[in-house]
């Protein structure tokens, strides 16, 4: 059986092989708000900070510490996820009525 | 529960993948958002199930959080994106590192048996990749809001002094792994890398940022990878390997399009050395008057656009618009020519052109529209300057041969608006200023294009 390790870094492989396929496929239209996109996944990490903070163990220093952790991590999910809707909601066609030339 | 948590830990790691890969086009990337927001809202909501204490500590961070978050979304002008951008690795590298200090701290009374190997390893590279990337990133949020100065700053030995800091903590980190009970060094561990993270980024110059904000990106992203690991948990170790290989091929992209490497960019402090050797001799240019360009550009049946940092700066961006429209009313076919390194960050011009309202169907990259600048009457260049230096493609001896550019010269017209002649951050004399063909229309961006689009209505019935 493989250790956690093991199952950890095939994890990271795969995960860091997909990563690259997919983002190279992003359009360069889209490279600002993929970042804003990734950033907010990459919050991820509030799921360690719970962990760190509800633990039975945790001292009132690792609670201060999680509590920021927390903080900054939901401020990044939330102004993430919202600024790349926003943007994303600016990105129009030109609309079919107005003229195109064409050469 | 425990069991349940790990299904949504990978349904979650499944949206999170969708998220990115429906971001390829602008038609489905608001289902990536949603996608991405499900993943996060599933992974939170199966975490904090499964634990109870402390939920009113977790509740007020979260409030708080949310409270930051929300105004920072809605409130904070496009043209501060990068600088938002740069605040939020900052965030998210500091919670990793924090989050790496706290496991450390409380995991002391079990080291014999639980920071031992692997576990103490991730522990070290997460905390040392967030504090360098904590502080690296508001080094370079100063840099793009100029608190700091955007130059680079430099000194003597600069590498050497970094390259030993980097190497103490490294050894420091070593030492930590080896004998995790020795408490003293991790502060003096994670100082050093708070220190490193300013060092790394203070001699990088702001033309430089696309590179340096995708790659502390990465930094991020690895950091809570390490994470995962530390923790035994996949979830965080795959999203963390999504946002190190999107930064990853970010900063490789931006340095293909400087023809640089990742080494001479972190290292070199660019800027820096060419504005000795900006030292050339005075020669004439040709200007041209708010009215002279309003004629041409009429005239004209093809206009390609060149936006840079210096429309950003100028927030021309709404006026640029008007003036496309007004052309495009007049039949004249406006297209906008995006160098991937203009502005301070990837695909910072397509957010700005966006939100003006400019069609996205008309902004073109580099490669598929440098073809058409031949066949371009009018090449208007508004706050760009190193991404049209023709140098680049014939001058050897020029600092920024080698790098792709666009064919600005090649258009029969060429107007260029900017403040003066004063060289462009890199110190490079732009030859394209120099051109028979090439008329400079000196002034403010956005002051300049109100002009011309004055002298275009007056024009309509004559």
């Amino acid at each position: 059986m493989p250790s956690n390790l093991e199952i950890g870094l095939y994890v990271f492989m795969l995960a860091t092989f997909v990563g690259i396929e997919v983002i190279r496929k992003v359009s360069p239209l889209l490279h600002t708000p993929l970042m804003s996109l990734t950033n907010a996944i990459s919050a991820i990490s509030v799921v360690g900070a719970i962990l760190i903070i509800s633990a039975e163990s945790a001292t009132t220093a690792s609670k201060v510490l999680g509590f920021i952790a927390i903080t900054a991590a939901v401020t990044n999910i939330v102004s993430g996820f919202l600024i790349t809707d926003r943007m994303l909601k600016m990105f129009k066609k030109l609309p079919s009525r107005s003229r195109e030339v064409k050469k | 529960m425990g069991a349940l948590v790990n299904y949504i830990y990978i349904l979650s790691g499944a949206l999170f993948i969708l998220s990115l890969k429906w971001m390829n086009t602008p038609a489905t990337a608001r289902h990536g958002v949603f996608a991405g927001e499900l993943g996060m809202l599933l992974a939170v909501a199966g975490t904090l199930a499964g634990h109870h204490h402390n939920w009113e500590w977790i509740l007020a961070a979260f409030v708080i959080g949310t409270a930051i978050g929300v105004p920072i979304a809605y409130i904070m002008p496009m043209t501060a994106v990068p600088q938002r951008t740069a605040m939020s690795h900052a965030c998210g590298a500091l919670a990793a590192a924090l989050v790496g200090t706290a496991e450390f701290y409380q995991r002391q009374p079990q080291a014999d048996t639980d920071l031992r190997g692997v576990v103490m390893v991730a522990l070290v590279i997460e905390t040392l990749l967030g504090f360098l990337t904590f502080t690296g990133s508001l080094m370079a949020m100063g840099k793009l809001q100029e608190v700091l100065p955007s130059r680079p700053i430099t000194y003597r030995n600069q590498n050497l002094i970094n390259l030993f800091l980097f190497l103490v903590a490294l050894g420091l980190g070593a030492r930590l792994i080896l004998a995790p009970t020795d408490t003293w060094i991790f502060p003096i561990f994670a100082g050093l890398a708070l220190v490193f993270g300013v060092l790394l980024i203070i001699p990088i110059g702001g033309a430089d940022m696309p590179t340096v904000i995708a790659l502390l990106n990465s930094y991020a992203g690895l950091s809570a990878c390490a994470m995962g690991f530390a923790l035994n948990n996949p979830l965080l170790v795959i999203a963390g390997a999504l946002d190190g290989s999107s930064g990853l091929i970010l900063s490789i992209i931006m340095c293909k399009a400087m023809n640089r490497s990742f080494t001479n960019v972190l290292f070199g402090a660019f800027g820096q050395l060419q504005t000795t050797a900006a030292k050339t001799e005075e020669r004439p240019v040709r200007s041209a008057s708010p009215e002279e360009a309003a004629a041409i550009l009429e005239t004209a049946s093809s206009v390609i656009i060149v936006p840079g940092y210096g429309l950003a700066v100028a927030q021309a961006q709404h006026k640029i618009r008007e003036l496309f429209d007004a052309l495009m009313r007049r039949g004249v076919d406006v297209k906008f020519a995006i160098h991937p390194v203009a502005g301070r960050m990837p695909g910072h011009m397509n957010v700005l052109l966006a939100e003006a309202d400019i069609p996205y169907d008309r902004l073109f990259e580099m490669d598929d529209i440098n073809g058409e600048f031949p066949q371009c009457d009018v090449a208007l260049v508004i706050g760009a300057n190193d991404v049209t230096n023709p140098a680049a493609r014939h001058d050897p001896a020029s600092p920024i041969y080698g790098m792709p550019i666009l064919d600005v010269d090649k258009a029969h017209i060429v107007m260029v608006i900017k403040r003066s002649m004063s060289p462009g951050f890199a110190g490079i004399q732009n030859e394209l200023y120099y051109l028979d063909k090439t008329l400079m229309l000196f002034g403010d961006a956005k002051a300049f294009t109100t002009e011309i689009l004055k002298e275009l209505p007056a024009r309509v019935g004559a």
